[in-house]
């Protein structure tokens, strides 16, 4: 069998297959590989905001506009969103997409990282976001089509997250 | 000539007008459906004191964002001017984002900062601005065209520039702390929807 593409490949091809353009970022180690291919290929605007939020906003305004977005960042970028999304995504009906490669978990050094990372979940689900965590490649392209379709259709924001057992994540050279 | 010649060269020497009337004053000058953002102290209530129009954006909450959403709606449609009016605390909690734009140089970004050195909304508490320059900021993080409205007719000079050269523009007012005259309607997604069929996102 052909090796499988990795998860950063699948994932352009569908961010393109859903015509989102418009990707601002907060950078992650971990997403490297994700945004240098974004960066690479005309078909995306992507730069670096300063804070998450502003991506955010950025992200909301694009859509309103016209052109679909996706915010990326990491784990400790969550933890600064809820006033955001509950204050504009939400209220608005604005679908901001966010994609976030988790850290804190599966072999994390950071005991900051690893507290934050604990926040992320339950403030998903105070505010009721449809939100899924991403471990294999097989199941990679469906998650992601299916979460920005119902996105999109449901005017909704939804949250990706990126396992380690997907992306590899972090670890401590010990 | 630079936008900043013959301009006040800081906060201090800068005259201080009444929002509602610049922002009649802006309003009068959008002729081709601009988009403009009204942050969230009282930029957004006398934008909708100064009419309704179906391109205005009233921010509801999200402190500081007003010039990141303008910013995305300017990437998304370039041929459209987009106007962000930001209050002086605001911008506080979001300079970054001066940064952001100097970088991408969003040639269809218009910035109106509205300083009364104060956060007025919340009751009038004193804020950094009267001793920080935003418009010294902005200037520095990269953004060149960036100047201090001298008076009410150097303001509608700066809007006319800033609506027809390429930006991105900032254009910084010193304001008084008159009540607005207005007080925004608060239906979030009656005002999304009425901004995308504003613009053209959706008909
Ligand atoms: C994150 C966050 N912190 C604090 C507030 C409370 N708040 C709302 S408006 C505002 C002041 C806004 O000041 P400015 O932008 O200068 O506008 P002005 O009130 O002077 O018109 C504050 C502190 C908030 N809404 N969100």
């Amino acid at each position: 069998m052909p090796d499988p593409k990795p998860w950063y490949e699948t994932t352009v091809a569908v961010f393109k297959r859903h015509e989102i353009r418009l990707i601002p970022f907060v950078p992650d180690n971990v997403l490297r590989p994700l945004i240098g291919a974004i960066q690479a290929d005309p078909f995306f605007t992507s730069f670096s905001c300063t804070r998450e939020e502003e991506a955010m906003g950025v992200s909301a305004g694009g859509w309103m506009g016209g052109m679909r977005s996706i915010v990326l960042m990491q784990t400790s970028g969550f933890a600064t969103l809820p006033n955001v999304i509950a204050s504009l995504s939400v209220p608005f009906q604005i679908p901001t997409l966010m994609m976030v490669s988790e850290r804190g978990t599966l072999g994390e050094f950071n005991l900051g990282q690893a507290l934050v990372a604990k926040t992320m979940r339950p403030v998903l689900d105070a505010l009721a976001l449809e939100h899924h965590t991403i471990a294999r490649d097989d199941e990679l392209e469906f998650i992601l089509d299916r979460s920005i379709r119902q996105a999109i259709a449901t005017r909704m924001p939804a949250c990706l997250i990126l396992s380690p057992l997907l992306t590899g994540g972090k670890v401590f050279a010990a | 000539m630079p936008f900043a010649t013959n301009r006040p060269l800081a906060r201090a020497e800068a005259r201080v007008m009444a929002r509602a009337d610049l922002t009649r004053r802006l309003v009068a000058q959008l002729k081709h459906e601009e988009a403009v953002i009204g942050g969230i102290g009282f930029a957004n209530f006398e934008l909708w004191g100064a009419g309704h129009r179906p391109q205005n954006f009233y921010m509801l909450g999200s402190m500081g964002l007003a010039i990141p959403i303008a910013l995305g709606v300017a990437l998304a449609q370039p041929q459209r001017r987009v106007v962000a009016l930001e209050g002086d605390g605001s911008l506080l909690m979001e300079l970054g984002t001066l940064a952001t734009v100097a970088g991408l140089r969003t040639p269809n970004l218009v910035m109106v900062i509205q300083d009364n050195g104060t956060y007025q909304i919340t009751g009038g508490q004193k804020a950094a601005s009267e001793t920080a320059d935003l418009i010294g900021i902005a200037r520095e993080s990269g953004l060149t065209q960036a100047a201090w409205a001298a008076d009410e007719a150097d303001f509608d000079a700066m809007v006319a520039q800033a609506l027809s050269a390429p930006g991105p523009w900032v254009i910084g007012v010193r304001i008084g702390t008159d009540r607005p005259e207005a007080t925004t309607e608060r239906d979030p997604t009656r005002i999304r929807d009425r901004f995308m069929r504003g613009i053209g996102t959706i008909r």
